[in-house]
């Protein structure tokens, strides 16, 4: 008698749901949403480790939105204030150590996941066609995470958010011909100051949050028209059930990856929640010592160095030697080649697509060349990461028959052309590369 | 599968190195000795709360940290006024001082910093061992010298302000170490614990909040692996199917 009641109430509920759902429906694509992009979107069976970074790029994304709000119910966007209104959240905000600490580890974080995605695309080949577009959009996502870094990196306003800043901005400067106009008008002053503060305040909260949100909805809606690669680089929509036209190989993203990507997730805010609780700082890779001395126009710091996830372009940077200038043409030395190799080094990434001859996608289908290429191209990565990290002489000087040159110096001059020789010899070792069969269906 | 874990971890190893790797400051020509940091043991960092009040914090402020917060090392309401507020602050003001860093510039050649976050500035050995540094140096203008403050002229704007405590330190040229020339009130060992203590408050003082931080890290780390268990067995269950 009970359970019958109990039914009745259920199927009461239900149907009230199903109505509720049919109202919205007729007004709302809700139902052909969701099974567009959840339900019904089938992704490859095969996906492995490489493949959470992408979903963990998009929660690192929500939590520096939601952390972001609740900073700037406090901060204060003034050169008298900004520092002290920080330390104000670190001790008199109720848990704003640990929104602020989310923050900080967050914006670490989100390029250490978001190399990990690039770096996923790279090895199984995701740029190549039909995906060129999804990669495009990728690449300006992470330019645009580039510029949310050094627009709040100067908001706590200390030594390093000043001198950074003031560093970058006068890049800008060395462009021939518009660079000064350009670099005073990013700081809106003639030096890094409160009219700065305030609108790269602007630039972080506003402007470019909204442009990150448009071309990460681009990414997504781009993939889900085309399909997820996979590891083995092979396209599940060519070999589909003949009754039910969905892909063999393929599996329902929801609830399949879904649950997969939660325990993605839990390790992740694992790692996270390591760093937020005992190391926040991360030895001075993530919070530098130096920004805890508020800043000081009059005080230049001995060694000035971007965050670690700048490092490699900016090791780019110095490798470069400035131009000497031309005397009697009238044309001043300039710094402006190692600015134009910074920027080509990482808009470069858009190459991509067309660079790739190989007949394959996966490295597991390449051969021996490809191979060591990329493995040349990660270590010089990492190794102009640390350079980057590091005054020019941290590995002292070579004698007088290099003429004293620095030796850390010559390192990035050699590992920024292998970075390069990267993407521009591609065309020719990826055609050359001899590789191997590629099956019909997914592999494990 | 498995080679492109290894591969990701090794990457991973390589990177987390490279994040641990000890960072070179410019101070690192200095060698500088340990300090005897330690948040749980409330009797020294109150004995280095009040070396602060007494000593600091008449030239240099804390303006971030409030006096209640010293309830977190275990001093009530009534010890905090009775013993260290003097000029008619609240409990609930932050520690600022009177003095006018206009006037405080052409005494010193530089205003005094606020040290409310000094620690994580520049770290506590470096505090630990710039207060022991002090050694008379008749050539400078305020009749002092120290070597971790500047390795390069070991010139410093700030006097010894603990020297009636420590006594006086002199330089020796030839071995480049100091030696205690005119003792203090405190011996050697009781001045070095008296500046541990003082180092170890304003470590807390840097961070008030870094004790709760690692306490709640364990609830939140065992919460989370209890998750990932659950979470496992939930994707193994939907993914039993799947070949």
């Amino acid at each position: 008698m009970t359970n019958k009641t109990n039914a009745d109430k259920k199927s009461v509920v239900a149907n009230a749901l199903g109505q509720g759902l049919e109202w919205v429906d007729a007004r709302f694509p809700l139902s052909s949403n969701i099974k567009a992009h959840l339900t019904e979107y089938y992704a490859p069976k095969n996906f492995n480790f490489w493949y959470f970074f992408g979903s963990l790029s998009l929660l690192v994304l929500v939590l520096q939105i939601l952390t972001g709000i609740f900073l700037t119910m406090h901060y204060k966007p003034d050169a008298m204030l900004a520092f002290a209104s920080v330390e104000y959240i670190m001790r008199d905000v109720p848990w704003g150590w640990l929104i602020r600490y989310m923050h900080s580890t967050g914006a670490s974080m989100f390029f250490v996941v978001v190399y990990l995605h690039m770096f996923r695309g790279i090895i199984y080949g995701s740029y190549r066609n039909p995906r060129e577009l999804i990669w495009l959009f990728g690449v300006g996502i992470f330019l645009c995470l580039m510029g949310e870094a050094f627009f709040g990196y100067l908001l706590p306003w200390g030594q390093m958010s000043y001198w950074g800043a003031q560093v970058i901005v006068n890049l800008f400067s060395a462009i021939p011909f518009v660079g000064p106009d350009v670099s005073e008008w990013l700081r809106g002053d003639y030096l890094v100051s409160d009219a700065t503060l305030n609108r790269f305040f602007a630039f972080h909260v506003i402007a470019l949050p909204f442009v990150l949100v448009g071309l990460v909805a681009a990414h997504i809606i781009a993939l889900h028209e085309v399909g997820s690669n996979n590891p083995d680089g092979i396209e599940i929509k060519k070999l589909k059930d003949k009754k039910t036209g969905i892909p063999l190989d393929g599996i329902p993203f929801h609830p399949y990856y879904t649950v997969k990507d939660i325990v993605g997730v839990v390790v992740f805010l694992m790692v996270f929640s390591t760093i937020i609780f005992f190391a926040p700082e991360m030895g001075g890779y993530f919070l530098e010592a130096n920004n805890f001395v508020p800043a000081n126009p009059l005080v230049t710091p001995a060694h000035i160095a971007p965050v670690w996830y700048f490092t490699p372009y900016y090791s780019i940077l110095r490798a470069v030697p400035p131009f000497p200038g031309v005397g009697f043409l009238g044309i001043p030395p300039s710094l402006f080649p190692g600015v134009a190799a910074m920027g080509l080094s990482v808009l470069i990434f858009a190459l991509l697509p067309w660079l790739d001859k190989s007949p394959v996608k996966s490295i597991r289908y390449r051969g021996r060349l490809y191979k060591q290429w990329l493995a040349a191209f990660v270590v010089s990565f990492i190794v102009l990461g640390y350079l980057g990290t590091e005054p020019s002489n941290v590995w002292g000087q070579f004698g007088p028959w290099l003429g004293n040159a620095e030796r850390a110096t010559v390192a990035a001059r050699i590992f920024m052309l292998v970075y390069f020789a990267f993407f521009i010899l591609m065309p020719w070792y990826s055609k050359k590369d001899k590789t191997l069969a590629v099956p019909e269906r997914v592999t494990g | 599968m498995k080679n492109t874990i290894k591969l990701g971890l090794s990457v991973l190893s390589v990177l987390s190195a490279l994040m641990f790797a000890q960072h070179a400051l410019a101070n690192a020509a200095v060698h500088l000795d340990k300090a005897p940091i330690d948040a749980s043991n409330h009797e020294s960092l109150q004995r280095g709360a009040r070396t602060f009040v007494n000593n600091c914090l008449n030239c240099h402020s804390a303006n971030y940290m409030r006096y209640n917060r010293l309830l977190a090392i275990g001093l009530t309401e009534k010890q905090i006024k009775d013993n260290l507020l003097f000029a008619g602050e609240k409990v609930g003001d932050t520690m600022k001082v009177a003095i006018n860093p206009e006037e405080a510039k052409k005494w010193f050649g530089v205003a005094p910093p606020d040290l409310s976050v000094e620690v994580r500035a520049r770290g506590a050995d470096w505090v630990y061992s710039y207060m022991r540094a002090f050694y008379r140096d008749e050539t400078s203008t305020t009749g002092w010298g120290n070597c971790v403050f500047d390795p390069v002229s070991c010139k410093v704007s700030m006097p010894h302000v603990l020297y009636q405590l420590q006594g006086e330190q002199i330089m020796n040229h030839e071995t480049h170490q100091l030696e205690l020339s005119k003792p203090g009130k405190l011996a050697p060992a009781e001045y070095d614990a008296l500046v541990g203590d003082l180092t170890n408050f304003l470590a807390f003082m840097a961070e008030p909040a870094k004790q709760q931080r690692n306490h709640l890290g364990w609830i939140v780390l065992l919460f989370l692996a209890v998750l990932l268990v659950l979470a496992y067995k939930l994707k193994k269950a939907y993914w039993k199917d799947i070949h």
